[in-house]
């Protein structure tokens, strides 16, 4: 790596690269909430100390929030903690361009807008552009297309960490950008299942949910046994409406009917998952614990018997069901709680993109698992970020913003529309 | 903003709330004993309150970093046997001891960051390490205070008592080194998001060393001026204190996380909990029922102070 053609000798960090001019606006804030704006501007500015340094650094914040987003009301006194969230922004931004001892020659931008509203977006990324005229380079890392499409110069498409395109942005159109995100080199690619072609709506309706913040009382329909995929881009509302439908489940509120016991696959397996001091089978058992009560006791033997039909059937890798859960490698812990949701009752599986992290010989395992117990009757609610995953879907709700967008049926299933229907806009 | 807007805001609630706990314990002291409302009825009661506020002033900087001092009250009690025996027999001595501990303090600081420990667990431990040392230091109560500890600890002062006007001094020189000054804002910083810290260039382990040495040097100052009111010392004088340094932190407006400190409602929660103890004397209840008391005290605060947030968020 070079910064100004130069090669960096001492080891790389952030104080490095901000003595070299390079400031970055990060998506989770970096300010502390304990702190007033000005001393907020202090920490990134060591050069403001001695008599008087609250009244500099006051200065310079507000002199920089004045001409970025006019009219902001922010005061440099506020305790950032008190602040709203696009507040809060708005100081962060102003203040990775505020300049004191080292001069400023990259702010890399990481979803700067995501917490404003129309009118600061607007007021940014009008900035930005001057401040580009002036002479500074900007990152704008983004996912709203329009904002890449208008401002950018150039534009670096990425996927899965790696580069797939790089041009002038005149050079791209909308249609064109997107297909340039999913134009990917397809290796490794798991095949697609064989595609099921099934009438919707022979089997009654299981799970009815409208997402909290859906306005348009566009609901998330599903039949029984059947596979629906929620997609979209990460955390636009799928995990929230899965844990709405968990939530509902036996008691119906206004948004949701859930019909039907309900168990969780959990995604993050280290924090939702596993019980990490518990052996396999206690995992594997927990969900179904009220079944195999005796006499006011957990039955040792029932719990070891569905132990060990699940590590059978599911292909767990242990020499013993009683060994702690750390002990299986992060796809067959996942495989556990696999098990431990279709080794209970429950008639609707709720899948938190369940894959992370799984190896390919394991994902297949669970597709078809997954289908056999479908055509058993279950119903799964799959939350995906893997296109290849929704192939497996008989019907997909895509969400952006905690709405659902758009519905795709098995047939009208391409990468292409549910990447359109993540990206668009409100006009 | 108008005088009303001024007075409920939350900002303003949260920040009064302390001194406010204070004046009403206080009002009604002196309407159950007026006799108290006066120079020597306010010395009397207040003279343990300097000890205790400088030992809630070292919890506070332990509590700016996130963390939690288990050891403060062991810490002081050594510190007053080293007080009442080294320093009184041989200065030079004494004096050397008294900084090896400041030392050490920040040396447990340095390893709390540098291993990731829980500072719960290590303070803990600490606490015994302190008791030890003090044990063997004095294992039996005694030893002497130095003549001019207890000739400043003994300072009459005219028409204001000598522990308030201590009281004052401490929260005033606090409050400006850690509110006021540039690198005071780092490390309040360092409560409130770390890695914010870290990332803009600054060094956190630095920060926990100087957090923590202030810590025992202030665990110092608090044992010295307890053996110039008892004028001798024992390795369990202070055991209380730990507890009285957290509540008074927390009376004072502090927060366990977050780097939410308050200098000067530390020492005002700390004069607060001092009072709770003469308050149920005059009410002819048992001293047993203090800790209680205190705990009554704090649970009522501490309400309040939900109320404030509630309306806040």
């Amino acid at each position: 790596m070079e910064i100004h053609g130069a090669a960096i000798n001492e080891k790389y960090s952030v104080a490095v690269a901000n003595s070299r001019g390079i400031r970055c606006v990060f998506q989770e804030l970096s300010l502390c909430p304990n702190l007033t704006v000005a001393e907020n501007a202090q920490i990134i500015h060591p050069s403001l100390k001695g008599f008087g340094w609250r009244k500099r650094a006051d200065a310079l914040i507000k002199a920089k929030l004045d001409e970025i987003f006019p009219g902001h009301g922010i005061d440099g006194d506020d305790l950032v903690g008190d602040l709203s969230i696009g507040k809060r922004q708005m100081v962060e931004i102003a203040r990775a361009f505020t300049v004191t001892a080292q001069s400023l020659h990259l702010v890399i931008l990481d979803e700067p807008t995501s917490s404003l509203d129309v009118v600061t977006a607007g007021q940014l990324l009008a900035y930005i552009r001057k401040s580009v005229e002036g002479g500074t380079s900007c990152i704008l890392i983004s996912h709203v297309l329009g904002e890449i499409l208008d401002y950018a110069d150039r534009i670096v498409v990425m996927k899965d960490g790696r580069v797939v395109a790089e041009r002038a942005a005149s050079e791209f159109d909308r249609d064109s950008l997107v297909a340039a995100m999913g134009n990917v080199v397809k290796e490794a690619r798991i095949e697609a299942h064989e595609q099921r072609e099934r009438e919707r709506g022979t089997t009654p309706v299981v799970v009815s949910a409208v997402p909290e913040k859906q306005t348009d009382g566009r609901a998330l329909v599903a039949h029984k046994g059947e596979i629906i995929g929620l997609a979209g881009l990460a955390s636009h509302g799928q995990t929230h409406t899965l844990l709405q439908v968990y939530q509902a489940a036996g008691k119906s509120d206004k948004r949701s009917r859930v019909e039907g016991p309900v168990a969780l696959v959990a995604g993050d397996r280290q924090t939702d998952g596993v019980f990490h001091l518990w052996s396999i089978a206690r995992n594997v058992g927990i969900r179904s614990i009220r079944s195999m009560v005796k006499f006011g006791l957990i039955d040792q033997e029932a719990e070891q018997r569905l132990a060990d039909e699940w590590r059978e059937r599911i292909k767990i890798k242990t020499p013993d069901m009683d060994n702690n859960i750390l002990s299986l490698s992060g796809g067959n812990q996942q495989k556990a709680l696999f098990a431990r949701a279709l080794g209970s009752d429950a008639e609707i599986v709720l899948m938190d993109d369940p894959m992370r992290g799984v190896d390919i010989g394991t994902k297949l395992e669970v597709y078809d698992l997954i289908r056999a117990e479908s055509e058993r009757g279950r119903t799964f609610l799959w939350y995906t970020t893997e296109m290849d995953e929704l192939n497996n879907c008989d019907h997909t709700y895509v969400f952006r913003s905690g709405q659902i967008v758009a519905e795709l049926s098995r047939n009208e299933l391409t990468e292409e529309k549910v990447l359109q229907s993540s990206f668009e806009e409100t006009a | 903003m108008t005088i009303m807007e001024r007075i409920t805001n939350p900002r303003f609630l949260r920040s009064a709330l302390p001194l406010a706990s204070f004046a009403v314990l206080l009002s009604l002291i002196f309407y159950v004993q007026p006799r108290a409302m006066s120079y020597f009825g306010l010395n009397l009661m207040l003279q343990y309150a300097v000890p205790i506020a400088l030992a809630t002033i070292a919890q506070m900087f332990i509590l700016t970093v996130n963390d939690l001092d288990l050891s403060i009250g062991a810490f002081v009690g050594l510190t007053a046997s080293i007080g009442a025996t080294l320093l009184a027999d041989n200065p030079v001595v004494g004096v050397c001891a008294l900084a090896a501990c400041v030392a050490a303090y920040g040396a447990i600081g340095a390893l709390i960051h540098w291993r990731n420990l829980p500072s719960i667990v290590v303070t803990l431990g600490m606490s015994f390490v302190w008791l030890g040392i003090a044990v063997i230091i004095l294992p039996t109560p005694g030893g002497t205070s130095p003549a001019w500890i207890k000739a400043i600890m003994g300072l009459k002062v005219p028409y204001i008592p000598f522990p308030i006007i201590a009281a004052a001094v401490i929260a005033i020189v606090v409050q400006v080194l850690l509110m006021h000054t540039s690198y005071g804002a780092t490390l309040r910083g360092a409560g409130g998001n770390p890695r914010a810290i870290e990332r803009a260039g600054w060094s956190l382990l630095k920060i926990k060393i100087v957090m923590y040495s202030a810590a025992g040097f202030f665990g110092v100052l608090s044992g010295l001026s307890l053996i110039g009111l008892t004028s001798a010392a024992d390795a369990h004088i202070a055991d209380r204190y730990t507890l009285y340094s957290i509540a008074g932190v927390i009376l004072g407006g502090g927060e366990f996380v977050g780097g939410r400190v308050s200098p000067v409602g530390a020492v005002i929660g700390a004069l607060t909990l001092t009072l709770t103890g003469s308050f149920l004397i005059f009410l002819k209840i048992s001293p047993d029922w203090q800790i209680g008391a205190q705990g009554a005290i704090l649970i009522v605060v501490l309400a309040l102070r939900a109320l404030i947030k509630r309306r806040e968020g």
